[in-house]
This record gives C-alpha cells, structure tokens and sequence, in this order.
C-alpha cells in the first residue's frame, strides 16, 4: 500500500506528519512512504534524512495525491485539497469535526475516508494513538519554557553572594495531561507551583509531580464519564474566580489549560485580574485556539498588557511533536492491521469513533463510549479514569463504615477484659502464690512477645519462625534437669530422649535461620 | 553454680531471647538478632548442665553432640523450597520434648528414687496445679508433636494435601476434648502407677487430636497450620516451665507461643478468614461443584507464546513479578533473578510483588528470592505494590493464582471474598506463567485470566523462565 505525508499547507503550522524515525517504521509495516518534498523542512527534518529512511520524495502535492492510498497529515484537508484527492483514499488528520460539519460533507461527497485524530476515544487502549494526550504534554512542557522566556527573573530561589533570589510562584489552571506536564517542567525548573483543577480525583496527581493542590471549598466533583470535566454550577464559578483573584495578586506565571470539548473555552482569567497581577508577569494560554481562558488572551499572539505579558501561542516543538504525532499514526496502522491485512473496521471501538467520514457517509457524532463501562473492565485506566463514582459508591456500600467498626471493635475490647477479669478473680481466689509468681512473669512475657513480634517485618517471617522453633528448644533444660546418674532410671531414659531432640531443634533452628539471614542483601 | 548464678544466668537468657525476635524487626539487624538467641541458648543450657544439682553429665554431652551434629546435617542439607517441612518436623521435636519431659517430671515427683530436683512436697490446691500443669504440659505437646509430623507430611506430600472430611468431624474433635478433660479428673485424685497410666491414655487421645486437627486442614492453609503449630510448641515448653516451677522456660514459652499466634493471625488476616474456620476449616475441598462463580466468566482465554512475551518484556519499562508456590515447587527463584537481571540491564525497573500468605510458609517466598540473591529492596509487600500497579506496564504471575484473583474484591459469593489481593490486573498487560488451566488451592475460578490484559503462558514455571532466559540473550 502506498502512503503519503504531505507539507502542511497552513502558515502557522510547522508540524509534519511522519519523520524519519517513524517512516522507517512505516515501512516496517509494509508501507510504501512518498513525501512532498520539504514537507519536514519548519520540523528540521530534511528531504535527504527522509530519503535515507527509505522514503521516495515527490515534487508536488498535487503528484502525492494521485499516487498514495492512505495520506497523514496533521491539520484537515482544506477545500482545496480535498479537490485533488481521490476517491476511495484514507486520511488520517486533526479534523475536529464537531466544528468543521461542512469539511465532512465534502469528504463525504468524494466518498474519502477521513479519520478524525482528535476523535479517538480516550480508553486505554487507544492511548497509544491519542494526539491530544501527546501534543498536550509538548504544549505543557513549551507553555513552561515559553512562560520563562517571557519573564525577567529566575524560576528558582537561591541565595547567592549577591543576594538572595526569590522562588518563581506559578499557578497552573487545570490538570489534564498537559497542566501535570506543565507541572512537571515547571518543577524541574524550581518554581513554586500551585496547580487548581475542578476534578477532585487529580489531587494526587498534582501532589505527586510537585505541585499543590488549590480547590473550592463546594461540594461539586467536575469530573464526567468521558475523562473531561464538565461545566461547573453559578456558585462555583463564584468560589473559583475569588480564588483566582486570590492567586492572582501572589503569583507570577499563570498557566492555563482549560478546555471543554465542542465548546469555547472558559473564562478563568478576567480583565480585572490581570490588572492586579505584579508587573512582569506573564500568561500563557494554553486555550488560545478555543477562545482563551483568559479574557485578553489575543489567539495567536503575545502582547503585554499593563505590564504583563499575555501569551495567546506557544512555539509547537516541532521537531518533537511531529515525532509523537507520527508514532502516533504508526500505532494507528498497527492496529489497523498494517499494510498487509489492513481494514477499516467499522466495528472496532475505536476505527468506529474516530473515522468520522466512512464510504461518503457522515459517522458524526459517534455513539458515545462511556468511560464508565470502560473502567469497569479493570484495565490500566488513564489516571482521570481511575475511580469513577460508581466503583466509590460500590465500596462504600460493601465496606462497613468506619463507626461501626469502631463500635463492634468496642464492644469486643469490652467483653475480653471482662472475661480476662473474671479469668484473673478466679485464679487468684484458689492459686498459691508461687504459682501466682510464675503465672505474673507468664502473662508479662505474652505482653512482650506481643510487642516484640509486631515489628517482625514482612519478608523475615519465616526467619523468625525457624528462630522462635530453635528458641522453644528450651525444653531442653526441662530434660537436662531430669537426667539422674542412674542410666537405667526410665525418668533418666526420657529425659535423655528429650535433651537428643531439642538439641536437633537448637542447632538445626539457629544454623538454618543463620543460613537463610546470610542470603537476604540488599 | 549456685542457684543465684543459675537464676542470674537464666535473666540474662531471656534477655537474649527478648533481644534476638526484637531483632528480627529489620533485615539489617536480623542477624545479630539470631546470635542474640544463640549466646542466650548457651548461656542457659551451660547454667543449667553447672547447676549444683545436675547430674550424668557424659551421658548429657552426649546426647548434645548428637543432637547438634543431627541438627546441623539436617540444616545444611535442607532446601530452601523445602523450608515449610523442615519448619514442621522441627516442632514436632519441641512436642515430643515437651511430652518426654513432661512424663519426666511426673515420675520424678511420685517416685522415691532420689530425684534431683527439689522435694515436691505440694500439697493441696499447689499440688493440684502442678498435676494439671504436667497433664497440660503433656497434651499440648503431644499435639504439637503429631500435628506437626503430619503438616510435615503434607507439605512433603506424602500425605494427600486435600482436607479430610468426615461426617460429625467437629463432633469427633469435641469428644476427644471431652474425654481428655474426664481423664484429667481422674488423674488428679490417682496413684502414681494408675496416674501413668491415664497420662498414657491422654496422651494417646491428645496424639489422635493432634493428627485430625492437621488431617482437616487444606494445603492453602498450611501457612496457618504451621504458623499455629510454632505457636502450641511455645505453649508446650512454658507448661513445662509452669511444673518444673522454671521461669526461663516460661518466659521463652510465652515468647514463641505469642509471636506463632501473631503469625497465625497476620496469615489468617491476609486470607480474610476467622482463626477458627481456619483450624476446623476443611476449606479448599471439593466438595461437589466448588468451582462455581456467580459471575460467569466473560471473555476468553488467551494464550501466548514465549517469542511474543519476550517482546512484551523488552517494550514494558515498569515490570512487577509476583511469585507464587507454583515458583517454590518448580524452583524456578534462581532463573526468575536471571531473567530480571536481564531485563534490569536493559534499563527496565523490575520489583517482586509478595502476597503475605503466597507459598507455604510466612514469609516464604522472600526466603527463596533471597536465596536466588534478589536485593530485598526490590522485594515489596502487597499494601506497597498495590498504589503502583495502575503505572505498571506489565505484571508476571509466575505459579500463583488465590492471590491476585479478583473475584477476591467484586464477587461477594465468592470463598475468597474479602480476601486482600494483589490486583495485578490494574496493570497494563498480566502475563500468567501456569501449568494449566487449573483451579488454585482454594479451588476456584480465577476471572483475572479470562480479562482482556492478560495472557496465559503455559507450562513448568522454571522451563518457561529459563526459556525466556535464553531468548532475551
């Protein structure tokens, strides 16, 4: 099968579809790979490093269309191009097709299979070929670095002979994949980071890469059963802007990421919050593309207002995002069946999705796929996926709370002092001192082993099994005690009997432990 | 040595003995916890053979050497796989001990030979709790002594390790009870040769008692049974401290009987079940259709091939192996450490998953990683595994089955439910190194092999490791 990348038409889009390194897997697979010549040129990727991976180079687009069965690309095909490609050819390319309704009908029309990339269910099985996740960890990382170029001072504190220098404060907007990359970075660098998300369940996620967790104190839980979060309640958005403008007056670097599928993106960051932000300050929208989340967010552009500097792009990394994007692609060919048995099935969970256009009918919107029924099969679910609310409500249900167990511990502490009590009024109504000597340092060693074998850890127990076996070897002092010079006494034959065995005990449980205590190294 | 010394001697013993368990709290002081016990055993049998009264000294050393050099043969020889049966025989030693002395002290006390402990002059209610100390003493130890030798037996496999059912078993048990507690009546108001007699027949119901009790127990529940035996073999030697009126002997006897019933507890936790359907479970037998889940199982089997998990291996770069006693019996710990090497070399994190009650003994499969070299630092416990397993690329099920079944968590018909697994399926990928398709110890369905994350690779856990040993090059 033939298979074809061309350059990308847009100005503002310096991405490719394939790069060498992916090309060479391509054709791994079986493909035959043309490429537009200088298609790589803005990713610095050059038409001799994708001839050395095997790839044939065409002079036109127009020479690429005619030939291949299957096109990548990374942004759709425009009107025009969709005009030179023939029919019956499969391509693979950003579409956001809830927005471009009309691009469907025309690829319709020309009966052109078109799989939308940003359609992919975001199950885990497609993770391997989810763009969005990819390219949201390239912008996360870049809004970071893009974010430090445009502020003047240091991102980590330090004490110098100079004079001290102040931690960077940054307050990242939203923990999807591209906000905990954002972290991660910003992390790395020194910052101090605060990172808000309505989803209560990322909590963790924040934590563990760095930074701390900001929330409102409402009862409301953003997150849905498509792994995005939705829009939240009037009273929310009330207790998060209050917040915001809290961060706002403290922080020096905002970055945002909120986005909501299909629709523009909130806005988070008003015109008056900006105006309280120090001089210097810096924002980076992530959300540019959608409307912004904040509201003087320029798309496209970076500009200062009132001193701060607003960042509605970030630079695309294209040498690495187009590295993703295209690994991205392979994985998609791989389970398509690669060149040799491919097969557009429209059954499949996830070629049914996200091939948006199929055989000149429109498969838009998709029957959804809910993340729920998903992360009920346990697999190894996207971190958002985790734990749904059903899974919660199922323990709680299960589990008895933690009163109850508390209680029914009570009641048990109760009744076994009781009856120790009575035990102990008992034995010392009719025992004799001595007896009453022996049973005190009795009960006073259970105390202590007690103690002293609950911090036996784990991995030693069988140790510690074959030390207290050669410890119990005791008893041979109960032996050694008896042996009387009369060798043909029965008490003495006992006796002796019982010294040959414990002493089997002894030096058996002490050699064995020792052994087995010489072969644990860390 | 003067009884001061002897006593003195005998402080400083359980000290050590205190002192060597409390050792055992870390692998870095666990060895020095083990010469701990050894110094206070000499300290105590040295105080004890000088001891003013002790007589027939060569016969005593003898019988020391032998012992010794007995117990260092059988120590040296033993395999590490082996440890649960050797752990068993060894408290069957401290029974028959416990049972030997016992008598000892009974007939020593009643005869006229010139006994060389101190005149037992008790009368009343003092001789009365001495007699029921020897009896105790000797029932306890009696029981340890055949419950133990038939553990042993089953985890050997000369015994069948299935449990042996009965009609009116519990009842069976609760006769010989009874009766030992008649004969007990007895005892205390009899003669001396009569009083022989009866200990004959307590011991001999106490030896029946003691083989049933183990005969009922299943081979999953051996880490109980064992850890429960350690137990009675601690109880037994602090009875026979109680008559013999020897407070080391009481104090070591509480010690090891407390930390066995603590092991039996932990065991008991970590399977989700009472001590007591444990002791008279019977649990893991076929009983007619065991094998039935509420659940039917979705999904299918599927299985895979070595070449194809070799590329699973190399791609995964978190990778967890949970071990099970399908790794002890095909003693497969030595080329499971290879193959990790290999993949660590390769720039891949490998840690060890233990599920506390896998394999036949507390604590028995950090035994055999240790003696295949695994750095214990990559050998971690369930509660720690558990949070890491959803970034786990790929998890190995190597001979294991009860414990990371997930009918444990979602199935409330289940026999295992409630039960804490390790939950591997949480895991990207699970691949399930097994004989067969056989049910597990418990003798039920395992659900996390029809899941569509794991695939089944078939056949002798040590042969399947060492081939992907051999291909991984």
């Amino acid at each position: 099968m033939k298979l074809g990348i061309p350059l990308e038409t847009s100005a503002t889009e310096s991405r490719v579809a394939a790069t060498p390194k992916t090309v060479l897997r391509l054709i791994k697979q079986g493909f035959e790979v043309f490429i537009e010549t200088k298609a790589g040129e803005l990713s610095s990727y050059s038409d001799q490093d994708f001839k050395n991976a095997g790839a044939i180079i065409l002079p036109s687009a127009t020479a690429l269309y005619e030939r291949v069965d299957i096109i990548l690309k990374v942004l759709a095909l425009t009107k025009d191009e969709i005009k030179q490609v023939k029919s019956g050819t499969m391509v693979a390319s950003y579409l956001w097709p809830a927005q471009n309704l009309d691009l469907l009908t025309l690829l319709a029309e020309k009966k052109i299979n078109a799989i939308a990339m940003d359609a992919i269910p975001r199950i885990s099985r497609a993770e391997k070929m989810d763009v969005l996740s990819s390219m949201a960890n390239v912008a996360g990382y870049r809004a970071v670095i893009e974010g430090a170029g445009h502020f003047g001072k240091f991102l980590n504190g330090q004490i110098t002979a100079a004079g001290k220098i102040e931690p960077a404060k940054i307050l990242i907007i939203g923990a999807g994949v591209a906000g905990l990359a954002a972290i991660g970075t910003a992390h790395s660098l020194g910052a101090i980071i605060r990172a808000f998300d309505t989803r209560k369940e990322v909590r963790e996620q924040i934590q563990s890469m760095g930074a701390q967790f900001l929330t409102v104190e409402l009862e409301e839980d953003g997150a849905t059963n498509t792994g995005y979060s939705k829009e939240m309640s009037p009273a929310f958005i009330e207790a998060e802007m209050a917040l915001f403008r809290a961060q706002a007056k403290e922080v020096d670097i905002i970055i945002t990421t909120a986005q909501i599928p299909g629709k523009p993106a909130p806005r988070l960051i008003l015109k008056d919050m900006v105006e309280m932000m120090k001089t210097g300050s810096v924002i980076v929208d992530l959300a540019a593309s959608t409307g912004g989340n904040c509201e003087l967010t320029r798309p496209g552009e970076i500009y200062k207002y009132n001193g701060v500097t607003i960042a509605g792009k970030v630079d695309q990394l294209p040498a690495e995002a187009s590295g993703l994007y295209g690994n991205n692609l392979c994985h998609l060919l791989d389970d398509m069946g690669k060149a040799a048995n491919f097969k557009i099935d429209m059954n499949d969970d996830i070629i049914g999705r996200a091939m948006v256009v199929h055989d000149g009918k429109i498969n838009w919107p998709p029957k959804p796929l809910s993340v729920l029924n998903v992360a009920a099969k346990p697999v190894a679910a996207k971190p958002s996926e985790k734990v749904t609310l059903d899974e919660k409500l199922e323990r709680k249900l299960k589990r008895p709370t933690a009163e109850e167990v508390s209680k029914k511990n009570a009641r048990t502490a109760t009744f076994v002092l009781a009856l120790l009590g009575a035990f102990l009024y008992l034995i010392g109504l009719v025992a004799p001192p001595e007896f009453l000597a022996h049973f005190t340092v009795f009960v006073l060693s259970c105390f202590i082993g007690w103690q002293v074998v609950w911090n036996v850890s784990h991995s030693l127990h069988t140790p510690l099994m074959s030390v207290t076996n050669a410890i119990s070897g005791i008893i041979i002092v109960g032996g050694i005690l008896h042996i009387e010079n009369d060798l043909k006494s029965p008490i003495t034959i006992l006796a002796v009997v019982a010294v040959l065995v414990a002493t089997i005990n002894i030096a058996g449980g002490f050699f064995i432990t020792h052994r087995m205590l010489k072969m644990f190294r860390k | 040595m003067t009884l001061g010394l002897q006593t003195a001697s005998y402080i400083a013993a359980s000290i050590l003995f205190i002192m060597s368990l409390g050792g055992l709290a870390t692998q870095e002081s666990a060895k020095r916890g083990n010469y701990y016990g050894i110094i206070g055993m000499i300290l105590a049998i040295l105080a004890t053979t000088l001891g003013e009264s002790t007589q027939g000294h060569s016969i005593l050393i003898a019988a020391m050497a032998v012992g010794s050099v007995i117990g260092i043969i059988v120590a040296l020889k033993v395999e590490m796989t082996s440890m649960p049966q050797l752990v068993a025989i060894l408290h069957s030693f401290v029974g028959l001990a416990a049972v030997l002395v016992g008598f000892g002290s009974y007939l020593s006390g009643h005869s006229a030979s010139s006994s060389n402990l101190p005149p037992q002059s008790l009368t009343g209610a003092a001789h009365t709790i001495h007699l029921v100390e020897i009896y105790l003493g000797i029932f306890i130890g009696a029981v340890t002594f055949t419950g133990s030798i038939i553990a042993w037996g089953k985890l050997q496999g000369k015994i069948m390790s299935r449990p042996l059912m009965y009609p009116g078993r519990h009842l069976v048990l609760l006769a010989l009870v009874i009766l030992s507690v008649g004969v007990l009546i007895k005892f205390l108001n009899a003669a001396t040769t009569e009083g022989t007699n009866l200990l004959l027949i307590m011991t001999a119901l106490s030896s029946v008692l003691g083989i049933l009790l183990v005969m009922a127990i299943g081979g999953a529940d051996m880490p109980v049974v064992v850890s429960m035996l350690n137990s009675y073999s601690g109880w037994a030697a602090a009875a026979a401290g109680f008559m013999l009126s020897n407070n080391l002997l009481i104090v070591t006897g509480a010690l090891v009987g407390s930390s066995g019933a603590i092991l039996s507890y932990i065991m008991c936790k970590a399977m989700n079940r009472s001590f007591f359907s444990v002791i008279f479970g019977g649990f893991g037998a076929s009983e007619g259709t065991t094998a039935v889940t509420s659940q039917p199982l979705v999904g299918e089997v599927k299985s895979i091939t070595c070449d194809e998990t070799i590329e699973l291996l190399k791609e995964a770069k978190n990778i967890v192996i949970v071990p099970g006693f399908g790794m002890a019996t095909a003693k497969a710990q030595h080329s499971v450490y290879k193959l990790v090497k290999k993949l660590t070399a390769g720039g891949c994190k490998v840690t060890f998953a233990i599920h506390p009650v896998a394999g036949r003994l507390p604590g028995h499969m950090n035994v055999l990683l240790a003696e295949a070299n695994v750095p214990y630092d990559i050998v971690l416990e369930m509660d720690e595994i558990n949070p890491e397993l959803p970034n786990t690329d790929l998890v190995m099920v190597i001979g294991a089955n009860d414990i990371v079944n997930p009918s444990a968590l979602d199935d409330a018909s289940s026999l295992i439910y409630g039960m804490p697994v390790i939950e591997v399926w949480k895991a990207k990928t699970v691949i399930v190194s097994k004989r067969s398709m056989a049910a597990g110890y418990a003798g039920i369905e395992n659900p996390l092999f029809y899941k569509d994350n794991t695939r089944m690779l078939y056949g002798d856990a040590k042969k399947t490791v060492d081939a992907l040993v051999m291909a991984l090059g």
